[in-house]
């Protein structure tokens, strides 16, 4: 009395190799394995010849005095300090240069992508005369050329070019004044950051009642009222000093003030330019990808030339441009790595010197690789939380 | 920059594959090859650097053509492999060159922790400062708070560090890899002062200054720098070619051989020179190489007064004097160990 139940379950196959799925995990087993096994063969035989030829190797060598010294850092450092703390020194000078960088790309390329698609012909020809020219000459080139710029054309420091009181161009770079350590010009940092958050604050609330009663806000002029007043009052409240420490010319050089090295300056420069000629067409692609109707129906609703801009065309554009400009941002923060050509002492040519003082090449490079894939994944990681937000926020 | 990467990366591919070193492999290679790798100096004149005709010239480059003399009995035989100082050891470790010919000075943690061996010195030379003559600086003591231009990776670069903590003085760095973009930012006025070792400077100084005359070394040596050749750990035949090619050229000067009287001295009843020469006893086939090996160096490359003579002697631009670099009977400290 056979008789089939609704709803049983398959009768359990055996395991066969006909069984896509089975086959499917073996392959992936296999594979597994084999990556592993070519692992760990490079990493015993790499060892075991290390040792085979008396090459030293570990991470001892971190604690070490380094014996170098090094031309400029955001920390203290002195040739007494430790291999470790030189390399972080270069990895904050990497940083350094790489966030400025990023900043100023990106503002650069928008004003030049903007002004290429600009009605008026003369600007357009300009910057389309900029993206070619820059995007097409090796990064490496323009470095040496800003580099010889600034080395050469310059004068030597005590010939220095003076063209604002306690500003001296030389060809040791730019010297300036800045704050002592005063109660009043912490005050006006901490005005400054009040009025960025303040700023922000009252451009959400601004947006909420716009949403809510249709009323607008200057919350723009609110902001910049806030961000240059507030620490303005800071500065007031410390009792406005107005002494600043200045450079002077002693000896062979400034001592004082604030300075800007010229490797600083031309890799600043070289990347930003040169970058800036991709961002500028990757903006311009953004915006020309928004269709033409919204522009029509934003002016025919009677929004002005530039709110159309700020408030249709570049939310919609920004969604086509956000991919690939994180890939200039990496691309800037890869190409930093060049600064070894001109000298400046960011995180490769450290490692390097290291490496080379050391001998342990192997370490060198690996802490090269990871600094570098760190900074490369934090930056696109972030890219995607934005690239995210503002996805969402469109629909 | 990329290509030291890549080397980098390549020694340590190499170094990953590469089944443990034997004994006598180095030299089985070179000479089943037919040709010797030299790593060199890219472009220090005197030392080693391409002539106008693109041939390399130099007391560093003569050491590789002896070694070639010696194994093949032609000096022709070496290409040579233009290295910065930090590429130098990688490329040495990675079995990329086969001897390292690049004004390295010798130290105990390089003779140590880098799996190579120094093999004797061709140079004796002491760290030195350059400035311009404008500066109007006398002494090495008065450069505080000045500008240095230096290379990375080399010995020069932790000396300047010690020199200036001793003293108690400041500086700042301008460290830049590439000899040519180091010099011309020294001679651009970015530096107050150029260091390495005096020959070096001695050899910028004739070769790239704008004006010789605008430019003084100071007469402070800081530090030794006695420069020579290298080989990789794991081959003593090799080792001990290079060592006695080496040698060869120095035991050739201090017994009046050089290689215009060279034919007339292989007539000499002077046991010494009749064994240098291959006319008396097995050196050669000791060394496991030809037993006219010595001779054919000196008749190619010259004995080793004559090789400092063209190269950084009074034959060249450089005109750097003898002093420790004479032969120990003339007051220096070029001594060889006695073929026999």
């Amino acid at each position: 009395m056979a008789s089939t139940v609704k709803g049983a379950k398959a009768p359990k196959q055996p395991l066969s190799l006909n069984d896509p799925r089975v086959r499917g995990l073996i392959y992936q087993v296999v594979a597994l394995a084999a990556v592993a096994f070519c692992i760990w063969y490079l990493a015993s035989n790499t060892i075991a010849n290390l040792e085979a030829r008396r090459i030293a190797t570990g991470w001892g060598f971190l604690n070490r005095e380094a014996g170098f010294a090094i031309g400029e850092g955001l920390i203290s450092y002195g040739p007494a300090d430790s291999y470790l703390r030189a390399l972080v020194v270069g990895v904050l000078n990497t940083l350094r240069v790489a966030v400025i960088g990023i900043i100023l790309a990106t503002l650069l390329g928008t004003i030049i992508g903007i002004s290429r698609l600009s009605q008026n012909w003369l600007l357009a020809k300009l910057a389309s005369l900029y993206v070619e020219v820059f995007r097409n000459i090796p990064l490496l080139l323009q470095l040496f050329v800003w580099y010889a710029v600034i080395s050469e054309l310059f004068p030597g420091p005590r010939q220095a070019l003076n063209p604002l009181p306690g500003i001296f161009l030389s060809n040791r770079g730019i010297k300036f004044p800045t704050p002592p350590d005063a109660a009043a010009f912490d005050y006006a940092g901490i005005g400054f950051i009040l009025g960025i958050i303040l700023a922000v604050v009252v451009a959400n609330w601004a947006r909420k009642r716009l949403y809510a009663t249709g009323q607008t806000f200057p919350s723009g002029w609110a902001g910049t009222g806030l961000i240059i007043g507030l620490p303005i009052l800071g500065w007031l409240i410390g009792g406005a000093p107005t002494h600043l420490d200045m450079p002077e010319m002693r000896g062979f050089n400034f001592v004082g003030g604030g300075s800007l090295s010229p490797e600083f300056a031309a890799l600043l420069l070289g990347l930003v330019v040169y970058t800036a000629g991709f961002i500028a067409e990757i903006v311009r692609s953004g915006i020309l990808a928004v269709s033409r109707g919204q522009t029509e129906a934003a002016l025919s609703l009677g929004l002005t030339k530039g709110q159309n801009l700020r408030l249709v065309v570049l939310p919609q554009a920004l969604r086509v441009i956000i991919l690939p400009m994180t890939n200039q941002y990496l691309n800037l923060t890869k190409n930093s790595s060049l600064a070894v050509a001109i000298g400046y002492p960011d995180i490769v040519s450290i490692a390097n010197t290291t490496l080379n003082q050391t001998g342990q090449a192997i370490e060198g490079v690996a802490i090269i690789m990871l600094v570098f894939f760190a900074i490369s994944i934090s930056i696109a990681m972030f890219m995607n939380w934005y690239n995210k937000r503002i996805a969402l926020v469109e629909r | 920059m990329k290509a030291r990467i890549l080397l980098a990366a390549a020694a340590s591919v190499a170094v990953s594959f590469a089944a443990p070193a034997f004994a006598g492999a180095t030299f089985d290679a070179v000479k089943a090859r037919g040709s010797i790798t030299c790593g060199v100096n890219s472009g220090v004149a005197g030392f080693s650097a391409p002539d106008s005709k693109g041939e390399w010239t130099g007391i560093d480059v003569d050491l590789c053509k002896a070694v070639a003399a010696a194994l093949f009995g032609d000096a022709s035989k070496v290409k040579y492999v233009g290295l910065t100082a930090q590429q130098r050891f990688t490329a040495l470790q990675s079995g990329e060159i086969d001897v390292l010919s690049r004004n390295t000075t010798g130290t105990l943690t390089r003779d140590t922790s880098l799996g190579l061996n120094f093999v004797g010195v061709n140079f004796y030379d002491g760290q030195g400062f350059m400035v311009p003559k404008k500066l109007n600086v006398k002494s090495a003591k008065e450069l505080g708070g000045a500008t240095v231009c230096v290379q990375p990776g080399t010995t020069t670069e932790l000396n300047l560090a010690d020199y200036f903590r001793a003293n108690k003085m400041d500086f700042k760095p301008v460290v830049i890899e590439k000899l040519e973009e180091v010099i011309a930012a020294f001679f651009s006025g970015r530096c107050d002062v150029y260091t390495t070792d005096a020959s070096g400077l001695a050899s910028t100084r004739a070769t790239s200054a704008p004006n010789p005359d605008d430019y003084v070394i100071l007469p402070e040596l800081i530090s030794k720098e006695p420069l020579g050749p290298m080989v990789r750990h794991g081959d003593d035949q090799w080792f001990d070619l290079v060592k006695w090619s080496l040698y060869a050229m120095i035991e050739a000067e201090e017994n009046g051989i050089d290689s215009k009287n060279l034919d007339e001295m292989l007539k000499s009843t002077n046991p010494v020179v009749q064994r240098i020469l291959g006319v008396n006893g097995d050196m050669g086939k000791a060394l496991g190489v030809d037993n006219k090996w010595a001779y054919n160096i000196i008749k190619t490359v010259g004995n080793y007064g004559e090789s400092y003579e063209r190269n950084v002697g009074s034959g060249s631009k450089l005109k750097i004097p003898r002093n420790l670099n004479n032969l120990w009977t003339k007051g220096g400290l070029q001594y060889a160990w006695p073929v026999r």
